[in-house]
């Protein structure tokens, strides 16, 4: 059985289809990148991944189960237990540390633990910067933060959304580096991208092209 | 880590590190709490307050004789021990006789003459109270009539009933009745001159004592006058009290002093009331103005909150646990403030300090929690509504 399957999905906003009977599926430690054009419907696959909205047609199959007809509150429960999220824009809370953003993770999920929150960030190589603000934080570092705190629950799928978008090169290779590392780990990567440089690092890539499954690409040359 | 100490540990970061905007929504409460502890402390005193100033206007109960008989001062003593005595402000106990100076009839009024000063702060002595005996108190309109100044002597004589019944029966007895009490007439020495701009202006005081050596009647009086400060009510439940006694002592209020103490008294708590209610209203319309530009300005965070799996249980718990912390330090802060704004009006206003009441502390800090939870509600109620897929776009 698939960690995920996308049966038939469409969403559609008045006589506009945002997405058009797209079907796909995502195996337990795969690393898929789901690739488009503005308005191919990118932003929308995500929501429905994520479980922060869902499809007008078709099924949503997490584990199993069909997520695509459960009540907003249930989808909160299930994006909290399974789903990691990266943005592009980090969204950190920018008043707390960055330990403190990682633990906010753990907060709503079961229990806090700063220890382990230290240790997510020493994962991502930001040990020393657990105490600053966001503010006095590189771009690369607080998209660092982001993942640890991704990360910190151990979700089933880690569901990235643009995570280089707003990186420089450096930055953007360390976390690419970060990624293939969760990968070797067994980590479900599923990651939202316009660059066909973070795309071709991934093992499969889906292109949407007006809400439709245009092609779907393997990497051949696949390595972690 | 606990969840609870999670919780205080997001709160208070989000309190002092973006203290800038939680500042104005801190100022407002405390302002209010300010406002509010002050006036309640006012509230609260101002019956003191003013009942002190009403007993500059004078007496504010009268005990009188049960009848024909006059009071016996055992029976006055009695009737005041009714009276706590840190409401007790004066006791003037009066006793009047018939006397003539120079021929004259007079109206002698004998008093206790620290009692007289306390019940009738009012009145005005050109010259000394009486300190010893054998000295007088002389009314103005009756100074000027027998040509009295201060320092000179007048000669009191007593007319008792039984002289002028002798002196009824014929012109020469009463002749010789009146030499007998001019015979026995006391030079007494004028202390000062009275002005009152009332009766008394007619009379003459003299002390008990005096009174007593002059009529040969010790012990009795004709009323005494009571100044207390005291409500309407307390007073009439002394009166109440005394009355219970079965003393042969008629208590009476002096009911224009003590009705227009309670109008002034009412229509003043009206007014401090009125102007807490208004302050109240206008603290939680600014906290509520605040707490919604900070609920608009964190949209994302309330988009990311709920994406990271926040229930809008734990929203509201976190918005509200904000507004309440605001709630209780503006509170404390508004305690502390109140109680020094209280202190300045009661200074400025009244001339006397004002005591600390502990029971102003919780009730300021609960009412700050309660408007400020209140006048987080709707604010709070926006942030659940808040979608984590639309403020999370990548924008």
């Amino acid at each position: 059985m698939s960690l995920l399957e996308l049966k038939n999905i469409s969403k559609i906003y008045g006589d506009l289809k945002a997405l058009d009977d797209v079907s796909f599926k995502v195996e337990k430690g795969e690393w898929l990148a789901i690739m488009g054009p503005s308005g191919s419907g990118k932003s929308t696959m995500m929501n429905i991944i994520g479980c922060m909205d869902k499809p007008s047609l078709g099924q949503v199959l997490l584990d199993g189960v069909d997520i695509s007809k459960e009540s907003s509150k249930s989808l909160t429960n299930i994006r909290r237990d399974k789903i990691g999220l990266i943005f592009q824009q980090f969204h950190l809370v920018n008043y707390l540390t960055a330990v403190e953003n990682v633990m906010v993770s753990q907060y709503y999920h079961s229990m806090p633990d700063e220890k382990e929150a230290m240790e997510a960030l020493a994962r991502v190589g930001l040990a020393e910067r657990a105490k600053h603000l966001p503010s006095q934080l590189s771009g690369g570092e607080q998209q660092r933060v982001c993942i640890a705190r991704a990360l910190i629950n151990y979700p089933e799928i880690v569901l990235a959304d643009e995570p280089t978008g707003n990186l420089d090169e450096a930055n953007e290779n360390m976390v690419i580096d970060i990624f293939k590392k969760l990968h070797r780990d067994g980590t479900t990567l599923i990651v939202v991208t316009h660059d066909p440089e973070v795309a071709e690092v991934a093992q499969r890539t889906i292109v949407l092209e007006h809400g439709r499954l245009a092609k779907e690409i393997v990497n051949e040359n696949f390595k972690d | 880590m606990k969840k609870q100490k999670m919780f205080f540990r997001m709160i208070t970061a989000s309190l002092i590190r973006r203290h800038s905007r939680m500042l104005v929504a801190l100022l407002a409460i405390a302002v209010g709490a300010t406002i509010l502890s002050g006036l309640v402390t006012i509230y609260y005193d101002v019956p003191r307050q003013m009942g002190a100033q009403f007993r500059n206007y004078g007496a504010n109960m009268l005990l009188l004789p049960d009848g024909d008989e006059k009071l016996s001062e055992e029976s006055a003593d009695k009737a005041l021990n009714v009276i706590d005595k840190e409401k007790l402000v004066g006791a003037a106990p009066y006793r009047y006789e018939s006397v003539t100076i120079n021929t004259m009839p007079v109206i002698a009024a004998a008093a206790d003459m620290d009692g007289a000063k306390a019940a009738s702060p009012y009145w005005l002595v050109n010259g000394d109270w009486p300190s010893v005996d054998k000295e007088v108190l002389v009314g103005k309109t009756l100074a000027a009539t027998l040509g009295i100044k201060q320092g000179g002597t007048v000669n009191v004589v007593y007319e008792n009933e039984t002289a002028e019944e002798k002196a009824d029966k014929g012109d020469d007895d009463k002749s010789k009745a009146k030499e007998n009490a001019a015979d026995e007439g006391r030079e007494f020495v004028v202390s000062g001159i009275l002005e009152t701009g009332g009766t008394e202006e007619d009379y003459i005081f003299i002390s008990l004592n005096d009174m007593a050596e002059l009529t040969g009647v010790k012990g009795k009086l004709d009323a005494v006058e009571l100044s207390v400060s005291a409500s309407q009510d307390e007073l009439k439940a002394y009166a109440d009290k005394i009355s219970a006694l079965d003393i042969n002592v008629s208590p009476r209020l002096v009911k224009r002093v003590t009705q227009s103490e309670t109008t002034v008294l009412t229509k003043l708590q009206a007014l401090v009331f009125l102007v807490t209610a208004v302050v109240l209203l206008l603290t939680m319309i600014c906290v509520a103005t605040t707490m919604m530009a900070v609920v608009a300005e964190r949209r994302k965070e309330i988009g990311l909150r709920k994406a990271l799996g926040a229930s809008n249980g734990s929203i509201i718990a976190e918005f509200m646990g904000e507004g309440l912390l605001l709630g209780g330090v503006g509170g404390l802060l508004g305690v502390v403030f109140g109680y020094a704004f209280a202190q300045a009006v009661s200074m400025n206003v009244f001339n006397s300090s004002i005591s600390f009441r502990p029971l102003i502390l919780p009730v300021t800090v609960l009412i700050s929690v309660l408007v400020t939870g209140l006048a987080c509600l709707l604010p709070v109620r926006n942030a659940t509504d808040v979608d984590p897929a639309v403020v999370l776009k990548g924008e």
